[in-house]
């Protein structure tokens, strides 16, 4: 929580990773505005992902994965709000459960001895493979964080590949009445 | 259509409908259509700075003077980046401030165009918000909702960076009361916002033996009523209070519940009382560390009540016990009503036992100075001021540094508004244009620039300003020939090593201001002093007073960067503790 240049008390929680969704006006220089705030006071930005909302073309939501105490994502929620095109900010951890998910492209090089193995780890991943006109091995995997990494250290002890991963989207898995 | 009028002539429209009497600025290429239309109306004044740093302080000072919207009006570029240091001063005081900066045409946006710059990405993290109006159509409405979020909730400095070709594109203009803006973009507290938070501060208060008020600019900001309800509420609990620097007006000096400033330079039983209560009401302040010193020793046994209207303010360097979120005004006058209600009363007992402490604290006469000579003193020279400027309606600014402290400690503000000062940014050089634009807000007013020797150089060109509109502003200097407070911390914690804080080369401040045709005094010794006041005070130009202080004055009390409300220094000859010395270096 401390952002004085004086001594920090002691921590007063420990530091966990917590995912902000941020529902903002779809305008000029907002998503400038939120990462801009994060740099600019010292807060961490893990990932990131913005996109339109698909029912409101005015609006976008950012998916931020962040870490820290409770009081640093506390102040990293209430600095959100202060900026004027900030609707809502939701710190999914707190509101109980939510589901997650991300997407990691993998190229993988691939040869007759590990081709057997990485097919193997593919299919038990369910990663599906991603036809291209140049015929190469590209997976995609789609899920929890977790599990894309759990994916990755295994496929790396077999082969080299490269990644690109989206980062984590999520949204709250809390029944919900249509007229809310 | 023919009701469609010029991107200019819609800027000029929706100010004149905003209310704006006056614009601080400087033209350039960029904004040539916006003077063009300026220069064929009559209801707008004008006011040109000789730079634009200067324009954005004027507006500052004339904001708190008079508790409207500054406005600003200056060119792309080098124009648009010299206002960076007044807006940031703004958001971190909560200023009214709408700027407009002129922006290469549309078509060469990103060209690297001449005198194009970034506006809205430079100034995004030093405004409220901002903007960049690509259409002209949507001039009108961006005004307006400019207008609302810079004095809207906690109040701060908007930008509006419009392109020459906007300016001259034809569109319509809307009024005021058709644009609606989204909630979502306003701070909006509803009276009953908070009332159980307010039922537990005020029974929280209500119980305490040692209360403490801790009084903020955010008073200010909630405007006059709101001042007067906390005076009201301190009145009715009979509770001792301190003022923030930016706070030093809210409740009168001479109220006899007033500990006056509390702070790294404030006053002895203010700081001893903030670190002994057991309750502290937190109105309209943010706990900002020239006020807390070490944040592990501050106030320990104390229930803390925090009203702010900012929720970020809310546990970023302290926790609290009753946060409540809102406007002063509204929050206090539900406290009174609470307070009145219910009969409350605190254990009169107890609150004549922490007056008797207090009352021994204020024995320690924490702001005496030794005063043997015929030298003037700088704590000598602001308090002669006080005494012979306290019958007018006097408005005080100051630069930043020792006198700045120094104007806080000795001049007694006796209401809200009257004190301008650079508070949370710390800008050398705000007092002057600051002065100047109290004055214009305020022109049957003294206003005195109470300046060191080295601030007031940092914006010495607003002279030809001052004098252009005649406004009589007194730039009163404490001349030490020095940047005092940055000698004072490099004696007190560098090794008396005064690295580049001696001010070589000043110029001859008396011939200065003859050269401006403004009127020079200058005061040497005691003797002169109060002729040079009476003469200041008397003289219907802008007047430069250079008063010779002694040169190695220290400001005192001080609380040392990391070191506790109770550990304060109250002269040079006391032993500091070596280790929070050390410690403290590497802090502001």
């Amino acid at each position: 929580m401390n952002k004085s240049v004086y001594d920090a008390p002691d921590q007063l929680s420990e530091i966990k990773r917590h995912i902000l969704t941020v529902l903002v006006d779809n305008e000029p220089g907002v998503l400038a505005r939120v990462i801009g705030m994060f740099s600019g006071r010292g807060y961490n930005i893990d990932s990131l992902n913005v996109a339109e909302v698909s029912n409101d073309e005015n609006l976008s939501r950012i998916t931020i994965v962040t870490h820290g105490t409770s009081e640093v994502v506390n102040q990293i929620e209430k600095q959100l709000l202060r900026i004027v095109p900030v609707h809502t900010v939701t710190n999914l951890d707190q509101e109980g459960s939510s589901v997650e998910a991300e997407v990691a492209l993998v190229y993988i090089y691939v040869s007759e001895s590990n081709k057997k193995k990485v097919y193997q780890l593919c299919d038990f991943y369910r990663a599906r493979k991603i036809e291209n006109e140049n015929n190469t091995t590209i997976f995609e995997i789609a899920g929890a964080s977790d599990r894309v990494n759990r994916f990755i250290k295994e496929i790396n002890e077999i082969t080299k590949v490269e990644i690109v991963r989206s980062g984590p989207v999520a949204i709250s898995s809390i029944e919900k009445n249509e007229e809310e | 259509m023919n009701n469609e009028i010029t991107g200019a002539e819609i800027v000029l429209k929706s100010l004149a409908e905003q209310g704006v009497e006056v614009v601080f600025g400087y033209p350039g290429g960029a904004v040539l259509p916006i003077y063009d239309t300026l220069f064929k109306q009559n209801s707008i004044k004008h006011v040109l700075v000789r730079q634009e740093g200067g324009a954005i302080h004027a507006a500052e000072g004339y904001a708190r003077s008079t508790g409207k919207t500054g406005v600003v009006l200056v060119t792309s570029g080098p124009g648009a980046t010299n206002v960076v240091t007044g807006l940031t001063d703004a958001m971190m005081d909560s200023v009214p401030v709408v700027c407009i900066t002129g922006q290469v045409p549309q078509h060469l946006i990103g060209s690297d165009a001449f005198q194009e710059c970034d506006t809205t990405g430079i100034t995004r993290p030093c405004t409220k918000h901002n903007y960049l109006v690509k259409d002209v159509n949507k001039l009108s409405s961006v005004f307006h909702e400019a207008f609302t979020i810079a004095q809207n909730g906690r109040p701060g400095p908007v930008l509006i960076d419009i392109p020459k070709d906007v300016q001259f594109a034809k569109g319509s203009y809307i009024e005021k009361n058709k644009i609606v803006i989204p909630s979502h973009r306003l701070f909006e507290p509803s009276p009953n916002f908070e009332t159980k938070k307010i039922e537990e501060a005020v029974e929280i208060i209500s119980k305490s033996k040692k209360p403490i008020f801790y009084i903020g600019g955010g008073c200010i900001n909630s405007g006059p009523k709101a001042s007067k309800l906390v005076r009201d509420f301190i009145n009715l609990v009979g509770s001792p209070v301190t003022m923030t620097l930016m706070g030093l007006g809210v409740v009168a000096s001479s109220d006899k519940h007033s500990l006056g400033m509390l702070g790294m330079h404030g006053m002895y039983e203010a700081n001893m009382a903030m670190h002994e209560c057991d309750v502290m009401i937190n109105i309209g302040a943010r706990f900002d560390d020239r006020v807390t010193g070490r944040l592990d020793a501050f106030s320990p046994n104390s229930k803390k009540i925090h009203v702010d209207i900012d929720a970020s303010n809310i546990n970023k360097t302290i926790n609290v016990d009753v946060p409540i979120v809102g406007d002063v005004k509204q929050v206090v006058e539900q406290m009174i009503s609470l307070w009145k209600n219910r009969n409350y009363k605190i254990d009169q007992e107890a609150l004549k036992q922490w007056w008797m402490k207090i009352n021994k604290w204020k024995e320690i006469d924490c702001l005496s100075y030794n005063s043997d000579s015929k030298q003037i003193k700088p704590q000598y020279a602001v308090q002669r001021l006080y005494e012979l400027t306290k019958n007018k309606k006097t408005f005080i600014t100051t630069e930043v540094g020792q006198h700045q402290m120094w104007a806080a400690q000795f001049y007694k503000f006796e209401e809200p508004n009257r004190w301008l000062t650079s508070g949370g940014l710390g800008t050398m050089g705000y007092g002057f244009p600051a002065a100047i634009g109290a004055q214009v807000g305020n022109p049957d007013a003294l206003v005195v620039d109470i300046a060191g020797d080295a601030s007031i150089l940092m914006n010495i060109q607003e002279m030809s300003t001052a004098i252009q509109y005649r406004l009589p502003v007194k730039i009163f200097i404490l001349n030490n020939e020095y940047m005092g407070m940055v000698r004072q911390w490099q004696e007190l914690l560098h090794g008396g090593r005064y690295s580049e804080s001696y001010t070589d080369s000043l110029p001859d401040f008396v011939k200065l201001a003859e050269s401006y045709k403004a009127v020079g005094l200058r005061a040497k010794t005691t003797d002169d002093l109060d002729e040079v006041i009476n003469e200041m005070m008397e003289t219907k130009n802008t007047v430069i007073a250079d008063i010779w202080v002694t040169k190695e004055e220290n400001c005192f009390p001080m609380i040392q960067s990391g070191s506790a409300h109770n550990e304060m220094l109250l002269s040079k000859d006391q032993k500091q503790d070596k280790k929070s010395a050390e410690k403290g270096k590497i802090l502001v």
